[in-house]
């Protein structure tokens, strides 16, 4: 137990330093940040806000190969905008939040976008998990200046029915439909 | 005797059926617990029928403002003619009141309106959580104030009909 008790900390302490010894990791104004979900049900686009989330970013612009990324969802703040719904969706047939309380992404690679202006865009690879399903995505990010801060932004294009987010009744396309689109926008500082 | 016009007829027909399959839809909708399929069907389709009687009484209005309304039967007293005109009035008054009520309320939940899933109709208004209950409750009152208005609509038709046997059904029929 003891040296249970000693390992751990030991372990915490080296990945500490090795975390400082690289650049400090961005402040998320997790205020000014948001991640939502659109989907469209009969063709009508509903855009929903994840009001919880933990954005881990440390970026350099001019060093994007180093650049680490990785934001957990609580998928219990998904907001319909209406208490019952918000309860119906933390249901096993949709996001399961009892067992499969987050959902993640980790990126794993961040490269300048071809054609871009230096600093501007990258392409961003990663591992997106959702109700225990990881998948490997892809996505365009944008990054700009705001007096200090930077503001990064993207939309992630995700099929529902490959995270299993809809069983059952749900997972006829023809009312809500498998598309859906992952928005993020994460201002940070250093 | 006087008669409404083929072009009003229909529109007071269709609206009519319209209206009662919008108002039977709202009652079953809601009435669904938790969240199917079908409730977001009935949805949609609620919301399809009440644009179209919103439509459709844009039509009604611009023929009963380009037109005179059949007169009354002589025999009726000027206070019932009156009565009748304002019943009119609000019966129009809630045609328009009530699906402009509820696209509003629909636009505050951050749900726009696509009619028959194909056409996207104006978002004028962000979605709104303070007024979303105060328009849901709007879009309440005003459909059961139009529930009160049509009983008292039918059982006057029923009277002119069976008590005044005046025939006045007659101008509306098809």
């Amino acid at each position: 137990m003891t040296q249970h008790l000693l390992k751990s900390t030991l372990a915490a302490v080296v990945l500490t330093l090795a975390a400082a010894a690289h650049a400090a990791p961005l402040k998320v104004d997790t205020a000014k940040s948001a991640v939502s979900a659109t989907f469209k049900q009969l063709n009508v686009p509903v855009e929903a806000k994840f009001k919880k989330f933990a954005a881990t970013l440390d970026f350099d612009p001019a060093k994007p190969a180093e650049g680490r990324a990785s934001v957990d969802i609580d998928v219990s703040s998904f907001d319909l905008g209406d208490a019952e719904y918000n309860k119906e969706v933390q249901k096993k047939e949709w996001f399961n939040a009892a067992q499969f309380p987050k959902a993640t992404f980790v990126a794993s690679s961040i490269k300048p976008s071809a054609g871009a202006a230096a600093g501007t865009r990258f392409d961003v690879a990663g591992k997106l998990t959702i109700k225990g399903k990881s998948t490997d995505v892809s996505f365009p990010l944008t990054v700009r200046k705001e007096g200090a801060s930077q503001v990064f932004d993207g939309t992630l294009p995700i099929k529902r029915l490959t995270y299993n987010i809809g069983e059952g009744e749900w997972k006829d396309t023809g009312m809500v439909a498998d598309e859906v689109s992952i928005k993020f926008h994460i201002v940070a500082a250093p | 005797m006087d008669r409404y016009t083929k072009p009003a007829v229909l529109l007071h027909w269709l609206i009519a059926v319209l209206i009662i399959a919008a108002f039977g839809l709202g009652l079953t909708m809601v009435n669904i617990p938790g969240l199917t399929p079908t409730k977001l069907k009935y949805f949609s389709w609620h919301k399809w029928v009440g644009v179209t009687v919103l439509a459709l009484a844009c039509l009604r209005l611009l023929w009963r403002l380009t037109h005179r309304a059949p007169a009354y039967p002589a025999h009726m007293p000027a206070w019932q003619q009156s009565v009748a005109h304002w019943m009119h009035v609000a019966l129009y008054a809630l045609m328009f009141a009530i699906p402009v009520s509820g696209y509003v309320y629909s636009l505050s939940a951050g749900v726009p309106v696509v009619y028959l899933g194909i056409v996207p109709l104006p978002v004028f208004m962000a979605p709104n959580p303070e007024l979303k209950p105060l328009l849901k409750d709007l879009h309440y009152v005003l459909n059961m104030t139009l529930l009160a208005a049509f009983c008292l609509h039918v059982v006057a038709a029923l009277k002119h009909q069976f008590i005044d046997r005046d025939n006045l059904f007659r101008r509306i029929l098809p």
